[in-house]
């Protein structure tokens, strides 16, 4: 119906819950970010506007923390715990992402296949 | 009458130029032959114009004016515009026959107008002179005494004199192109300045010191070095009106050769087009290849096999509906899918790769030619004394080897009338003398050069015609275009504005260069 698709709009986005892994001393969520406003945006590869600066997930590790929780590769981060990351640094995404003290992070992130996904079930 | 042609010049009005007179201003050159002599000795260039002369001519030169010359024949004659060169029109019969008698007139006017520049000139020189001895000679006893300041004014009339006799030396005699009406204007503007002025100082002279004979002879002195100083200025003005104003340049013209689209840009000043036509056609000498009809012969067959490829018959009994037919060829060559671009594409491949290979065979012969001869020190000289050759039997002795590949690139590339082979000889032996290597002797021949370096009967473009809408001895203006006609071919010369230039400045501190580089991080969290 034309409503549902309204609704469905705004949930082009996933959220997911990464539950730190201890490593030694280190506290490792298991992939790798890119990106950031101090950044050259037209390198990103998993961008599809090479002027997004936002936040990207570049790697994920096998069997990591991050994996498991269902972080895709090419995925944009939005949110961490409630905290903007599509105006951010990348040293600044680093940091709220690695804080010693928290050992959940809550992550809104979108994809593009969620996007199409979405516009392929409205279609039908 | 081509030979009446090749000779005559109508430079209206132009008198020659020639080296003893002192008279400040020229009342012009030119390089007019008369009908009788032909000598080669002078440039052969002569160019007819053909337009009207316009009112210029007739302010010739005051004194010409004087003298009652009949300047009538400037006017008669009449612009080629359209007509062309095979059409002779009962006109150009009239107006080349009145040429020729103009000619002879022309000569008596030229030494005519050389007498009395001559005379004005000297008048003009000796009348400060003049200013300063009558006094002596007339009323010496009455005469104040006057110590070094007259003599101080009178080293500085020397002086000032002799500067004045220097530089109009420099400026004026000189070895005379074609003249032009239009700074013939100014010169005549010039000259009829000069002679009220100097006029004026006589006729103040002669009133207030002759008649009432004036005893303060320092003021007369001074009076006489006001007139040098005065002549001066006159000669100042001269060279900025006559040389300099020229040379600003403020058009650009594009030279284009009809024959095979050659063309070249050169810039000008404020000229009229018969002075721009003379600069163009000094610099095409040098600038354009020489012009070759051999090789234009491909294109001509091409044509001919475009108009001999269809015919048109008239089924419809007589009439000639010539319009008709013309149209009817057009549009069935249009239709017609004919493959000439094919034959010219694979011909001129074909006689690339010929023209190269040839070349490449010359340059190995003459190379190995080179190789042969080996320059003797002072000090060999005397060792073997049997076998020295001076350059002319050297180069004969090495060209055999590299004749026979010389002659057929020649041929290839349709330059072999251009040399003989005793100009070959020469300038192998020349180039002998001169230490060039077989690379330097070579390019003379690689590929056509300007016209100036090959023999004069061999340039097809000894005789200038001009053709143009607008008056030649109007001022270049922009989108004129007039067309410089010899026997084989044409030059079309299109003249354009210099643009305006709107330059702003903008100043960037050294300071404000920073930069930041750009990365795409990885990090792992």
């Amino acid at each position: 119906s034309q409503y549902s698709g309204l609704f469905i709009f705004f949930f082009f986005q996933q959220r997911i819950e990464i539950h730190k892994l201890h490593q030694g001393e280190n506290l490792i969520l298991g992939f790798s970010i890119g990106g950031g406003i101090d950044q050259d945006p037209t390198q990103n590869p998993f961008s599809e506007d090479k002027t997004d600066k936002g936040i990207y997930v570049t790697r994920v590790t096998e069997g990591g923390p991050a994996e498991v929780a269902g972080l895709q590769i090419g995925d944009k981060i939005m949110q961490v715990n409630g905290w903007d990351m599509t105006m951010v640094t990348h040293d600044q995404a680093r940091k709220r992402l690695t804080k010693r003290n928290e050992e959940v992070v809550r992550l809104l992130v979108t994809r593009q296949s969620l996007q199409k996904a979405v516009q392929q079930s409205m279609m039908s | 009458m081509s030979a009446a042609m090749d000779t005559e010049s109508t430079y209206s009005g132009y008198s020659h130029y020639s080296g003893h007179s002192k008279k400040a201003h020229r009342q012009g050159r030119d390089r007019h032959k008369s009908p009788r002599s032909k000598d080669g000795s002078r440039s052969e260039k002569s160019v007819t114009i053909q337009t009207p002369p316009a009112e210029p001519l007739l302010g010739n030169d005051a004194s010409r004016a004087e003298e009652g010359q009949d300047d009538n024949w400037g006017e008669t004659t009449t612009a080629i515009t359209g007509t062309s060169e095979h059409s002779i029109s009962q006109e150009d019969i009239a107006r080349i026959s009145k040429d020729l008698e103009d000619s002879v007139g022309l000569d008596c006017k030229r030494y005519l107008g050389l007498t009395v520049a001559a005379v004005l000139g000297l008048l003009v020189f000796l009348t400060p002179i003049a200013f300063i001895l009558l006094p002596q000679i007339l009323w010496r006893d009455d005469l104040e005494p006057c110590g070094t300041v007259c003599e101080g004014l009178f080293i500085s009339v020397a002086f000032k004199l002799l500067i004045l006799l220097i530089g109009t030396w420099a400026l004026f005699f000189r070895q005379p192109k074609a003249d032009i009406p239009r700074v013939f204007v100014f010169r005549a503007l010039l000259l009829v300045l000069i002679f009220l002025f100097v006029f004026s100082y006589w006729l103040f002279y002669g009133v207030r010191i002759l008649d009432s004979k004036d005893t303060n002879y320092q003021g007369i002195v001074q009076y006489a070095v006001s007139l040098v100083d005065a002549l001066l200025f006159i000669h100042y003005l001269a060279i900025v009106l006559l040389e300099l104003r020229q040379l600003q340049p403020v058009f650009t013209v594009k030279v284009v050769r009809s024959t095979d689209g050659e063309s070249r840009y050169y810039s000008l000043g404020h000229l009229s087009i018969q002075r721009a036509a003379l600069v163009v056609l000094e610099n095409y000498y040098k600038d354009f290849t020489v012009y070759n009809p051999a090789l234009l012969t491909a294109s001509k067959s091409r044509a001919a096999k475009h108009m001999a490829g269809l015919k048109v018959y008239n089924v419809d009994g007589p009439g000639n509906n010539a319009s008709g037919q013309s149209r009817a060829m057009i549009a069935a060559a249009a239709r017609r899918r004919d493959s000439s671009h094919n034959e010219l594409y694979y011909e001129e491949a074909d006689h690339e790769r010929r023209v190269k290979k040839r070349r490449a065979r010359l340059v190995v012969a003459v190379e190995e030619a080179f190789t042969h001869i080996k320059r003797l020190q002072a000090e060999e000289q005397q060792k073997a004394p049997g076998e020295m050759m001076d350059p002319r039997e050297a180069a004969q002795a090495i060209f055999p080897s590299m004749a026979r590949a010389l002659q057929k690139y020649l041929r290839t590339t349709r330059q072999q009338q251009y040399h003989s082979m005793e100009s070959i000889l020469q300038h192998l032996s020349f180039c002998i003398t001169n230490n060039m290597t077989p690379k330097a002797f070579l390019e003379r021949y690689l590929n056509p050069g300007p016209t100036l370096q090959y023999d004069r009967d061999r340039w097809f473009s000894k005789q200038w015609t001009l053709v143009s809408e607008e008056a030649v001895t109007s001022g270049l203006q922009d989108g004129i275009v007039f067309v410089l006609k010899c026997l084989d071919f044409s030059l079309v010369v299109n003249v354009k504005k210099i643009p305006f230039i709107k330059l702003s400045e903008e100043f960037i501190d050294p300071k404000s260069h920073k930069f930041v580089l750009r990365l795409q991080s990885e990090t792992s969290v």
